[in-house]
């Protein structure tokens, strides 16, 4: 069963055909074609394809397509600001937060969600927030200074 | 990684087509709410829904309200977020709050409706202890009318409730509850996060000046084929003054009363163990105003 759906990627307005089925995650990698979503467990258990639905971060791998007429989406194709880099993307490549960097735009995807809300987050604050984001390279040591760096750089930018 | 298989999916608009869609399309179809469980059963467990009810375009399910009457309702697809961090419910049930903030990740708890866990009815679910501490009811309907069931009433078993397949979960109802009740939730888990109860237990009572607690509740989560609730040991402390030696007393009876099973993640033994500890250290804490912002990590593992 097919369904047309309307929603917005990115903040642009698109029209697509796609299986009910078919999963939020695939539908943007195969059928969309942008592939910095990444899979890793499949059952929302690791972050690493974490992209926001209706402003909220959420696991697209357990989100069905025929839930999402009308949704808004963002991804990391989505954080970038013009063509410049996001302050947490850059971070993340300045304090060596990335290493295979297969969690990484989870990990940047969470941690924009973390700071949205809270602009000084404490290491335990940003540890809660991306408790649902596994990474097997960092220790998240590094992940966490990125946080902690990105954050000072953004509340400099506002003052 | 396996790949769901193509779905019928059908998306109403009122409970009452949503209830008919069941009664007339017949046994085989899942309602969908947040998807955390049900998605995970189609791809993990094998599970082939002959159709899926999506329930979040019928208005009104979700949101938090404070009734006339004192009494709060949540709306079936509240999700977990909603109730972690809702003003309310943190001012007058903190403990709830945190039963709701001990599920997944913040990822999941954006999707993971408080309707669905409850539909689901997995014994080691961290809300369902502290609502039935709480007292909640649960209303429900279908085609021809509506329900009240009390929440300690609605769990049969792993995955079972009370509900016939058409029946649809629409609220959790808290009545009003005295300003002297205290509650606790201690999810006991060996790791912080992302990690389902080995032993979770809620306590709710109404402390007077000089101790003496009345209408107390213990609820004992992943301990039984349901969350239970553990009645003589709350006869025990009923219309006493709550001492270290009472609450460690109780805390025995509490074992006692407990049904654990051995798993991969612990023996009945060790459980049952766990349940003395943490239903001791859960009544105690509660009866400690939560002053300063205490993560919900460090407070479990405070001991007074």
């Amino acid at each position: 069963m097919k369904t047309k759906i309307r929603i917005t990627l990115n903040g642009k307005s698109m029209a697509l055909e796609a299986p009910n089925h078919r999963l939020l995650l695939d539908l943007l990698r195969d059928e969309i074609g942008l592939t910095g979503t990444k899979e890793g467990c499949g059952t929302g258990d690791c972050g690493a394809c974490t992209v926001y639905l209706n402003g909220k971060p959420v696991n697209s791998c357990l989100v069905l397509s025929g839930e999402l007429d009308g949704a808004d989406i963002v991804t990391i194709e989505g954080l970038k600001i013009g063509p410049e880099l996001h302050p947490i993307q850059k971070a993340f490549i300045q304090d060596g937060g990335a290493q295979c960097g297969y969690c990484t735009p989870g990990m940047l995807m969470m941690s924009k969600a973390l700071l949205d809300e809270n602009p000084n987050p404490t290491e335990e604050e940003i540890r809660y927030a991306i408790s649902g984001n596994l990474c097997r390279c960092t220790g998240y040591a590094k992940i966490v200074q990125a946080v902690q760096d990105a954050a000072a750089e953004l509340r400099a930018k506002q003052a | 990684m396996k790949r769901t298989e193509p779905l019928e999916i059908y998306q109403p608009t009122t409970l009452r087509e949503a209830s008919r869609l069941l009664k007339d399309k017949g046994a085989g179809g899942r309602f969908l709410a947040g998807g955390t469980d049900l998605v995970i059963a189609i791809k993990e467990k094998g599970l082939v829904p002959k159709y899926v009810v999506d329930l979040k375009r019928v208005p009104g399910l979700s949101g938090i309200r404070e009734n006339a009457d004192g009494s709060i309702t949540i709306g079936a697809l509240t999700t977990m977020r909603d109730i972690e961090i809702d003003s309310l419910l943190n001012k007058k049930y903190p403990f709830l709050c945190q039963s709701a903030a001990e599920v997944g990740s913040i990822q999941i708890r954006n999707r993971a409706t408080v309707g669905g866990n409850m539909a689901n009815a997995t014994p080691s679910a961290d809300v369902a202890p502290s609502l039935i501490a709480l007292n909640a009811t649960a209303k429900i309907v279908d085609a021809g009318g509506e329900r009240m069931v009390a929440l300690e009433e609605f769990f049969r078993g792993p995955g079972q409730t009370i509900m016939s397949p058409d029946e649809i979960l629409i609220e959790i109802i808290i009545p009003k509850t005295s300003p002297q009740l205290v509650g606790e939730y201690i999810k006991f888990s060996p790791r912080d996060m992302m990690d389902l109860a080995y032993v979770g237990v809620a306590v709710a009572y109404v402390i007077a000046a000089d101790k003496r607690c009345s209408g107390v509740r213990i609820v004992l989560g992943a301990v039984a084929p349901t969350p239970i609730r553990a009645r003589s040991a709350e006869g025990l402390l009923e219309g006493q003054p709550l001492t270290e030696e009472l609450a460690a007393k109780v805390a025995a009876v509490a074992a006692q009363e407990s049904k654990p099973i051995s798993d991969v993640r612990s023996s009945a033994e060790y459980r049952r163990a766990m349940v003395e500890a943490m239903t001791k250290r859960a009544l105690l804490n509660a009866a400690v105003p939560r002053t300063a912002k205490v993560s919900w990590c460090d407070r479990r593992d405070r001991r007074y």
